[in-house]
């Protein structure tokens, strides 16, 4: 069996006495893509930002690779490391070229020799079709090639666990299948994912597994094809007929 | 006018560029980890404190809301401290320091307020520590709008520096004061005047320059 790359036990995230997260548990084993599903304000993203430590927790633990992240603060930048994640508004530092941007990390907080990075910075960017805007400023590119530089940013960093919050949001639709492109083929490759995402299709696609949650808990899981086709609670039901317009006509 | 009046004001210029620029570069020096350190102990900062927050934060109002006029005679034994004497610009430097660091300090602040929480959060999610946020990526990414702050500054620090002229403070503002003021010769107020525009539009002119070259964020 693979070895368990997040463990999430018994987590209470609260915003001024509103629970957010309750009582959650979840596990992500290695090379396991998980797709998380809910509406909106059902605490998704919150999720997210509680795994790299983004946000504090109530109680409860988050492990990653059997180590705790919150809490800790000496070891919170190690840790973090090994969770990349990408955010829905891209979020690059406008200031620096795209080498920049993806450099900053691996140089500055893990300390790695600057020709390796650049070698494999340059390497990361051919593969997601960006070679060429090496030298260029997020100001002229596309949201969609934001957002693919955002991904080779967490990637570089040779995270244990990647998540994806909603990144294709932001972009116009035909910008959302060159992201989800590269999304997929990093699931060929065997990376380890947790994906916030409303593109059911892609979900469907993607996913090894999809968790379903609302009022902060996990409502359902299982394959996506389970999922889809026999949702099992009337919450999940519902949720997946505001994407069928079958009975609209 | 005369070969005098007009080594009068040579000299003149050259002190107010002098106390000018000195006393913009060690407000700077003070008011830059002042304006860090208010923002990021903000209960939102990168490292909330609120006694740290609390205290820089009334430091600064306290020595804003002073009037310049009133400060420069108030801290006339500091000054007699620090350069031995409470007259000529190298003196004025002291006060003009003391009122401008809590300024630009605030500016830093609103500089840093300006930087896309978000980037600061991907920096903290790619498991950057908090100097590394603050040297790497708050203050490059506040650079254009720092610059911008540190002109609005200096220009201020011209006009106070020339309000030191009436206590014993030297360059233009001191010229104008002694012979347009008290001997009523106004055609050289009007000239040290105008030389006194004229430094603060070649500032800006030369800043704004300086700022459109790096700033990368906008096309």
């Amino acid at each position: 069996m693979a070895d368990t790359v997040l463990e999430i036990r018994n987590l209470v995230k609260k915003f001024d006495g509103h629970i957010i997260l309750n009582d959650l548990d979840m596990n992500v084993q290695e090379g396991e893509v998980v797709v998380i599903l809910g509406p909106s304000g059902c605490g998704k993203s919150t999720l997210l930002r509680c795994i790299n430590g983004l946000e504090e927790i109530q109680s409860g633990s988050v492990r990653i690779q059997g180590k705790e992240i919150s809490g800790t603060k000496e070891n919170a930048g190690l840790l973090r490391q090994k969770v990349g994640m990408v955010f829905q508004s891209y979020d690059l530092f406008p200031h620096l070229s795209v080498l920049g941007n993806i450099m900053l990390s691996p140089v500055k907080v893990q300390k790695r020799k600057k020709d390796e990075v650049k070698e494999e910075a340059l390497e990361l960017l051919k593969k997601v079709g960006l070679a060429d805007k090496a030298d260029s400023y997020p100001r002229q590119l596309s949201g969609g090639q934001k957002q693919r530089v955002a991904i080779v940013r967490a990637l570089i960093l040779h995270p244990e666990i990647l998540l994806f919050d909603e990144v294709t949001a932001a972009l116009d639709p035909e910008m959302v299948r060159e992201v989800l492109d590269v999304i997929l083929s990093l699931a060929k490759q065997g990376k380890t994912m947790l994906i916030v995402t409303h593109e059911m299709q892609f979900a469907k696609a993607v996913a090894d597994r999809i968790v379903f949650i609302d009022e902060g808990k996990i409502m359902e899981e299982g394959t996506a094809k389970e999922f889809f086709e026999h949702p099992q609670t009337e919450r999940a039901k519902k949720f997946l007929h505001v994407f069928s317009f079958e009975d609209v006509r | 006018m005369n070969q005098q009046m007009i080594e009068l004001l040579a000299g003149g210029i050259k002190e107010t560029l002098y106390m000018t620029l000195v006393s913009t570069f060690i407000a700077y020096v003070i008011g830059i980890p002042l304006g860090v350190i208010c923002f990021i102990t903000d209960k939102n900062g990168i490292c909330p404190g609120r006694i740290i927050h609390l205290v820089t934060g009334i430091l600064i109002n306290l020595l804003r809301s002073v009037p310049f006029l009133i400060l420069l005679v108030a801290i006339i034994p500091l000054t007699r401290l620090i350069v031995g004497t409470t007259i000529g610009s190298t003196a004025t430097i002291v006060p003009l320091v003391v009122a401008a660091a809590p300024y630009v300090a605030r500016m830093v602040e609103s500089s840093l307020k300006e930087v896309d929480a978000g980037v600061i959060e991907a920096a903290k999610s790619m498991g950057s520590s908090r100097l590394q946020i603050i040297y790497k990526v708050l203050l490059p990414e506040a650079k254009p709008s720092l610059l911008v702050g540190g002109l609005i500054s200096m220009a201020t620090i011209l006009g106070y520096s020339a309000m030191a002229g009436f206590v014993g403070g030297g360059g233009l503002g001191a010229i104008a004061i002694n012979y347009g003021y008290y001997r009523y010769q106004t055609d050289i107020m009007f000239v040290t005047v105008a030389f006194l525009v004229l430094i603060v539009q070649l500032f800006q002119e030369a800043g704004i320059w300086l700022v459109n070259r790096i700033d990368k964020r906008s096309a």
